[in-house]
């Protein structure tokens, strides 16, 4: 259970073998990263900067990963999300789940990204040609939310 | 009573403060107050918390909906609905 928010780049495939070789009762590993695009809106991105909440946004990743622990049977977890200015094609947050069997890790993985959208502190700034715009927070976001509702 | 008060991205931008101390007269005791408070300093402040638009808050660094309570020496803070991922 690892939890980095970090200005810097992440080597990605050196993140999930170290993620997968620590232990052989791993099976599965589930990732996802997301990166950078170079339209939003219909508008070119120069650059794009996430602003985040110190303290609050390493706690609500915890108890995410926390979360995710408790709904299945994962065996470790790992986030690492980016702050600061970005292009694109920049990676912004890498997700990692493993676990036994592929079920857990896939549902987990999935369940740690919804979670973070809508509950984790972060803000987007786009810099396009006609200057800079606050990113909102999506509809879409919030409807991925609900299908983890107990 | 004191309390820390921090604001982010639009809203820190719309007030031009990142955070301050505040001594809170005793009656304000919830984010509710504490919005309605804050909105008599002047119409920036006003139309930020009319209801327009979504402003989240945390105290302590908790997600809290408008009813949470404050107490001495929180860490209150606003904020647009999140956008990281």
């Amino acid at each position: 259970m690892t939890v980095s928010v970090q200005v810097e780049d992440f080597d990605a495939g050196a993140q999930l073998n170290k993620l997968r070789l620590a232990s052989p009762s791993i099976g599965a590993l589930v990732s996802f990263i997301g990166q950078v695009r170079d339209i939003n809106d219909g508008d070119s991105i120069n650059t794009l900067t996430l602003e985040h909440y110190p303290g609050m946004t390493e706690s609500a990743l915890q108890a995410i990963e926390a979360e995710a622990k408790s709904r299945w049977d994962i065996l470790d977890s790992l986030i690492i999300h980016r702050v600061g200015t970005l292009e694109p094609l920049d990676q912004i947050v890498l997700v990692a789940v493993v676990s036994a069997h592929r079920g857990e890790a896939f549902k987990a993985c999935e369940f740690i990204m919804d979670f973070l959208k809508t509950q984790a502190p972060f803000w987007k700034k786009e810099a396009t040609a006609q200057g800079e715009r606050w990113v909102d927070a999506k509809l879409s976001d919030d409807i991925a939310l609900k299908q983890w509702q107990k | 009573m004191k309390i820390k008060v921090l604001y982010f991205a639009r809203i820190k931008e719309a007030v031009n403060y990142s955070t301050e101390e505040i001594d809170l007269p005793a009656e304000i005791l919830t984010i509710t107050a504490l919005k309605n408070w804050l909105s008599l300093r002047g119409e920036v402040w006003a139309n930020l918390f009319d209801g327009k638009q979504v402003v989240r808050a945390a105290i302590n660094h908790t997600l809290v909906d408008d009813l949470a309570t404050i107490q001495a020496n929180d860490e209150v803070a606003f904020f647009p609905p999140v956008t990281g991922g």
